[in-house]
């Protein structure tokens, strides 16, 4: 089941750049959010705050407190690894293992985890193939071709299989139909549609159209700072901060 | 304004020819040389390889017949204990240099990779004999394997470095993303991804020194009998083939020549062997 999240007075640095400001905002379990926000808002680095990608680059630096479901992903003692098996993650470009079969992919994060379990891989293969609508395409090729033969659309809802294979509680999407087109964009907003049944989804997306089609709640953020988070029919709608309305009616960004 | 689209000039299309022809000719000029080794190689050699010459010793000068089996196999284990130094220390570096660097330390040691790659081998036979033999007290196969292994670093280091820094970090994100612990990422995921190109520095490595002479000469030091101890002198094919050339006896030239083809023949096969091996199994060819 998906879990919830609060995150208390958050804020991000890339060395001396501030990128998020005093952020604080609590999703609800089982539900699917969108973070919107022009470019360089920080709506990709609040996402990989939650699940401590951040920390991967150098430079990066974090104050505040995150928690997903039972996990205090900063509390001292929590261990990264430990919480990024237990959040997903689907980046902005598709990023299959190239030198991998789909059906290795699709296991890597349970292989390399030191699972080998051969009747349950295959289990969960399958499974996470099926929920990722890929299964149908892919079942008769699975050990002969590689993740990278695939397209652009296909190879995206393949990292979405191999992000669910590993049962996370959450999955975090950066981005993830910027690069495909209108049909591979609808196959995925589909997806995460019923995707919310079992898994909180959190989506930062470039296109409002998009949070407007798949998201329960969105937030918008403007210059690291979370400016207005609600419904995302009220923020579409009638929303409360000027600044919002002049973003979602196309006067900057 | 002028136009780009009139009719090509002779003057192009001449132009155009000729580059193709040049170019095409210095291909050639690079293949020739190598033909023209491995076709005299076989011309002179090919009529003293027989089952005497893969299976027996040397004999002493005057006797005929004879053979190098014990410089073939002492090569192998030559280039053997080489790999097993010279592989993982080099990929190992290779690795800290792109995924762990930044800062002086790394810079320090990609520019001693760098000197150490421009190393004369023999100061390398010079210095490993100062190190292993004579604190040894005498030439042996393990010094050997010592210096080859130290020449084959630097190429496997710098090359590992350059294809591990041509993965995409959007790899490590995936690996890193599904909760993989960062040594598993590493070698599992980037190293994999970068495998094809890692392989082959190490086999450019293992190429250049299965034909060193000089840093054997004080370290293996050769031996005209059978030995496979690591802490005995050694036969091996490049010193072998050295003193039998320079000997003033018709049958140890042919015998030289002969042991040159064989030496040729060993790294061509164990360089095919390794990529038939390493590409099974990988699915970077059939994407």
């Amino acid at each position: 089941m998906g879990v919830g999240i609060e995150v208390k007075d958050l804020n991000a640095w890339f060395g001396k750049a501030q990128v998020l400001k005093e952020i604080n905002i609590k999703v609800g379990a089982n539900a699917v959010t969108a973070v919107i926000g022009p470019s360089g808002c920080g709506k990709s680095t609040f996402i990989r705050c939650l699940n401590r990608m951040h920390e991967t680059n150098p430079e990066a630096r974090l104050t505040g407190s995150v928690q997903v479901g039972d996990i205090d992903v900063y509390k001292p003692g929590t261990d990264a690894v430990d919480v990024r098996r237990r959040i997903g993650m689907v980046f902005q470009k598709p990023n299959p293992f190239p030198t991998m079969s789909i059906y290795d992919n699709v296991s890597a994060g349970l292989r390399l985890n030191g699972y080998n379990k051969r009747r349950e891989l295959d289990v969960a293969v399958e499974h996470s193939l099926r929920m990722a609508a890929l299964w149908d395409e892919v079942k008769d090729v699975l050990k002969k071709k590689s993740g990278a033969s695939l397209s652009g659309g296909q190879q995206q809802r393949l990292c979405i299989a191999r992000a669910l294979a590993v049962q996370p509680e959450l999955l975090l999407m950066d981005e993830p139909c910027s690069a495909l087109d209108p049909i591979s964009t609808g196959k995925i907003e589909e997806l995460i549609f019923q995707l919310k049944a079992q898994y909180t989804v959190v989506i930062v997306t470039h296109n409002m159209q998009q949070a407007a089609r798949v998201a329960d709640h969105t937030g918008f953020f403007l210059m690291g700072k979370l400016i207005e988070y609600d419904k995302t029919e009220k923020i579409f709608t009638t929303p409360s901060d000027k600044r919002t309305e002049d973003y979602i009616t196309g006067r900057f960004g | 304004m002028p136009s780009l689209s009139r009719p090509l000039s002779f003057v192009r299309r001449l132009t155009n020819v000729c580059f193709i022809g040049l170019s095409g000719l210095a291909a050639l000029l690079v293949l020739a040389p190598l033909g023209a080794i491995f076709g005299y190689l076989v011309y002179k050699g090919i009529g003293s390889i027989n089952v005497a010459f893969l299976t027996h010793t040397p004999r002493p000068v005057g006797e005929p017949g004879g053979g190098m089996a014990n410089a073939i196999v002492g090569s192998m284990v030559l280039l053997g204990l080489g790999s097993m130094i010279g592989v993982p220390l080099g990929i190992g570096s290779g690795i800290y240099m792109a995924e762990f660097g930044g800062g002086r330390y790394v810079n320090f040691v990609r520019f001693t990779a760098d000197v150490l790659n421009g190393v004369p081998s023999i100061v390398v036979g010079i210095a490993v004999y100062a190190l292993v033999v004579l604190p040894q007290q005498h030439f042996s196969a393990l010094s050997g394997g010592v210096a080859l292994g130290i020449m084959m670093i630097p190429t496997i280091a710098r090359t590992t470095e350059e294809m591990l820094l041509m993965v995409p970090n959007t790899i490590r994100e995936a690996a890193l993303g599904l909760g993989i612990p960062q040594w598993r990422a590493t070698l599992q995921v980037t190293l994999r991804t970068a495998s094809k190109g890692v392989i082959t520095g190490a086999m450019l490595a293992f190429a250049r020194v299965a034909g060193e002479t000089a840093p054997l000469l004080f370290t293996a030091f050769g031996n005209q009998y059978w030995s496979l101890k690591p802490n005995q002198p050694i036969a091996a094919l490049p010193i072998q083939i050295f003193a039998y050339a320079i000997s003033p006896f018709d049958e140890w030239h042919r015998q030289a020549w002969a042991g040159a083809l064989i030496l040729i023949v060993l790294i061509v096969v164990a360089v095919a062997a390794v990529r038939v091996v390493t590409s099974r199994g990988s699915m970077a060819n059939n994407a």
